[in-house]
């Protein structure tokens, strides 16, 4: 580890610099961006939207924690969609069932399904060596289909779940939405277990080279283990949360949800080539996403343009980093030049 | 054919072993037909095995290119969404007054431009992997028929369009001679050409391939040019049977053809396999999902048995692979033996996932 941070460090300060950049750039996008949709619609900036923004991004920016683990590992989860409709559907089926269970006891059993979902992906992965875009490609699927197994192919509406578990995402806590406060949690012990722990480094250190981080002792496969589990976890809780909001589940709940994810992952700055991405960058590429989702509607864009800007986003951000890359690695040589 | 290609490949078992897998997927695939023939007592008759493929025979057009991808070691997510936006736009442009050939020709001619695109970026972005490529440009594809038919459907096609899809040529239906046709080609490309025992050697060694002079870029380009005019094919085979389109047809097709691909014997980790595996496990997953209609067996739960078949296909072969096949009597049981009992538990499964949580 020691020896890998010398490196990074000795590599350059361009690289810290281009980082930086990145993120300026990101956060000078979002202005412009907010300045464009402002004099559009002056609802835009208005502190109501800006409190439905955050909540509507609270879900999504939870999911890119996840994912941005999962993508430094050079992997990629594609069944998180799934993953959300099954604990959504299951967890909606049990408080039908008995509406006096406590809401937190719905949270650990949609986490606990989401935990279950996500180990059998990363089993499957770690051990026994298929491709991450196979393994989830195929789990998407199974869990699509049981979700609609289970629900047999009803939904769960309003009126069947209890207050108490709708309001875990409706309700506020100190005037804040219970969402923002959720999220907030989750990325402040993330920081902290990315930044500061070791296992948190492990996981930066299998992603920029696997080959090594075995050689020096890290066990690479639990770590990829551990990084799907984690996935599947926040999966399983971002579903309980999307039900509780949009207070239905149903068997095609957040299809296709995962791409928005990855999307808004890889527009944070988390190289899909491995091991690098921050916490910071997440934030802002799910800010970023979020406020396209929010503004698009207000500026009269129709929904059916959201695909496409999508695409077009992950297309961008994609090729943009690999531009950064490059030119950092230009200055790099230009520098060792005799 | 596939002589050439076991020939350069030293290890490899000779003779009858050589295709234990290709047997292993007939045996399957006659399990599968004597299991259909107890379903169904019309099942066993000349017509229904000529006409079953009709329902299933468009999207297997893609499988053809995308074994070349996979042996590539590379995978392509964004098929389905060419052959939305294709299909999309053939029908647009018929119903703006485009005559319904040249709508086709338009057809072929997008889908071989989004296969295009996505090689071109493969090519000049080399950091990035050909799933995240893929990946964004399903988006922008199925985005872009998206925003032209928005949530309506488009056809009131000529009524000879349907004739691709349901038309028969004496007592064969034009769509499997079409595709017979299309998998000869392919098969002597992949096995016969220059270009085929490339896309071999790039699949095994990409920075070998590059040091010894073959422009690697090129010949993932050229796959996913093939790969897009396929997707075309596709889109217009499909659109002729379903008659109208709609922006979400094809949803989940490349979930669909990567399976039916690993099915064959394609592995993932590029540079082995051979067509007639992918060829044969068309035709075993058609038939099986045919069968389960027979029994009214619902779509949601093909779609957790396609799951299923996908991982356990690449279980079966990444432990097959492993032993480097010291002594190929005993692989070649415990292959047939270690997938047999997992398609079996595949189909357990289905029939208690009720309960499965």
């Amino acid at each position: 580890m020691q020896l890998q941070n010398d490196i990074e460090s000795r590599q350059n300060t361009a690289f810290r610099n281009t980082e930086t950049f990145r993120e300026l750039g990101l956060a000078l996008f979002i202005i412009i961006l907010s300045a464009i949709f402002q004099l559009r619609n002056p609802k835009f900036l208005s502190l109501s939207n800006i409190k439905d923004l955050l909540t509507n991004t609270a879900i999504l920016s939870i999911l890119t924690v996840g994912m941005m683990m999962v993508i430094i590992t050079r992997g990629i989860d594609l069944s998180i969609g799934s993953t959300m409709a099954l604990s959504g559907m299951i967890t909606a089926l049990t408080v039908s069932a008995n509406p006096g269970i406590s809401p937190f006891l719905s949270l650990a059993q949609g986490m606990a399904i989401g935990l279950a979902a996500g180990l059998v992906s990363g089993v499957l992965i770690a051990y026994f060596n298929i491709l991450p875009i196979i393994a989830t490609l195929g789990l998407m699927n199974i869990l699509r289909g049981m979700t609609y197994l289970i629900s047999k192919g009803k939904w769960v509406s309003a009126y069947q779940m209890s207050a108490g578990f709708k309001s875990l995402s409706t309700g506020t806590t100190f005037g804040i939405n219970n969402l923002i406060i959720f999220a907030i949690i989750i990325y402040i012990i993330y920081s902290y277990f990315i930044n500061q722990t070791r296992l948190g480094r492990y996981i930066y250190a299998v992603g920029s080279s696997p080959e090594t981080a075995e050689l020096i002792g890290i066990k690479r496969k639990r770590i990829i283990l551990l990084v799907y589990a984690l996935m599947g976890l926040l999966a399983g809780l971002a579903g309980v949360l999307w039900v509780s909001k949009f207070a239905s589940a149903q068997g095609d709940t957040a299809v296709g949800y995962e791409l928005n994810v990855i999307a808004a992952t890889v527009l944070g700055g988390v190289s899909v080539a491995g091991g690098r991405g921050k916490v910071s960058g997440i934030l802002l590429g799910s800010m970023l996403f979020g406020i396209l989702a929010n503004a698009l509607p207000l500026i009269n864009i129709s929904p059916f343009w959201q695909q496409f800007i999508q695409g077009i986003v992950i297309l961008a951000a994609i090729i943009s980093n690999v531009l950064l890359q490059r030119r950092n690695e230009r200055i790099a040589l230009k520098k060792r030049a005799i | 054919m596939a002589e050439t290609a076991a020939s350069i490949e030293v290890n490899k078992p000779r003779g009858f072993r050589q295709y234990q897998w290709e047997l292993f997927l007939i045996v399957l695939f006659l399990a599968v037909n004597v299991v259909n023939s107890f379903l169904s007592p019309y099942y066993l008759s000349l017509d229904t095995f000529l006409s079953t493929p009709m329902n299933f025979l468009d999207k297997a057009f893609i499988v053809l290119p995308m074994t070349m991808v996979i042996i590539l070691g590379n995978i392509d997510v964004s098929v389905g969404s060419i052959v939305a936006l294709s299909s999309v736009l053939m029908a647009v442009s018929y119903n703006a007054g485009l005559p319904m050939p040249l709508a086709m020709l338009l057809a072929l001619v997008v889908s071989t431009t989004c296969g295009f695109l996505n090689g071109l970026l493969q090519m000049k972005f080399r950091e990035l992997s050909a799933t995240i490529i893929t990946l964004s440009t399903m988006s922008v594809y199925r985005g872009i028929a998206y925003v032209i038919l928005e949530d309506r459907s488009a056809g009131r096609f000529p009524s000879w369009f349907s004739f691709l899809a349901w038309g028969y040529i004496g007592k064969i239906p034009f769509i499997v001679l079409f595709f017979i046709l299309a998998a000869a080609v392919f098969a002597i490309i992949l096995h016969t050409t220059r270009f085929g025992r490339m896309i071999y050697a790039v699949g095994n060694n990409k920075t070998a391939c590059e040091y010894s002079g073959i422009r690697t870029g090129r010949i993932i380009l050229a796959v996913s040019v093939l790969t897009g005019l396929m997707a075309g094919f596709t889109s217009l085979f499909l659109t002729s049977r379903m008659g109208s389109t709609r922006p979400n047809v094809a949803l989940g097709y490349e979930l669909d053809v990567i399976a039916m691909t690993v099915l064959g014997g394609i592995s993932t980790s590029g540079g082995k396999g051979r067509i007639a595996g992918p060829l044969i496990s068309i035709f075993l997953i058609g038939f099986l999902n045919y069968g389960l209609g027979l029994r009214n067996v619902s779509a949601q739960v093909l779609l957790i048995i396609l799951g299923f078949l996908l991982i356990l296909s690449v279980l079966v072969q990444n432990f097959t692979n492993r032993p480097e096949r010291k002594s190929p009597s005993k692989a070649s049981l415990s292959t047939a033996s270690t997938h047999r009992s997992d398609a079996e538990s595949g189909l357990d499964i289905h029939g208690n996932s009720a309960q499965g949580g």
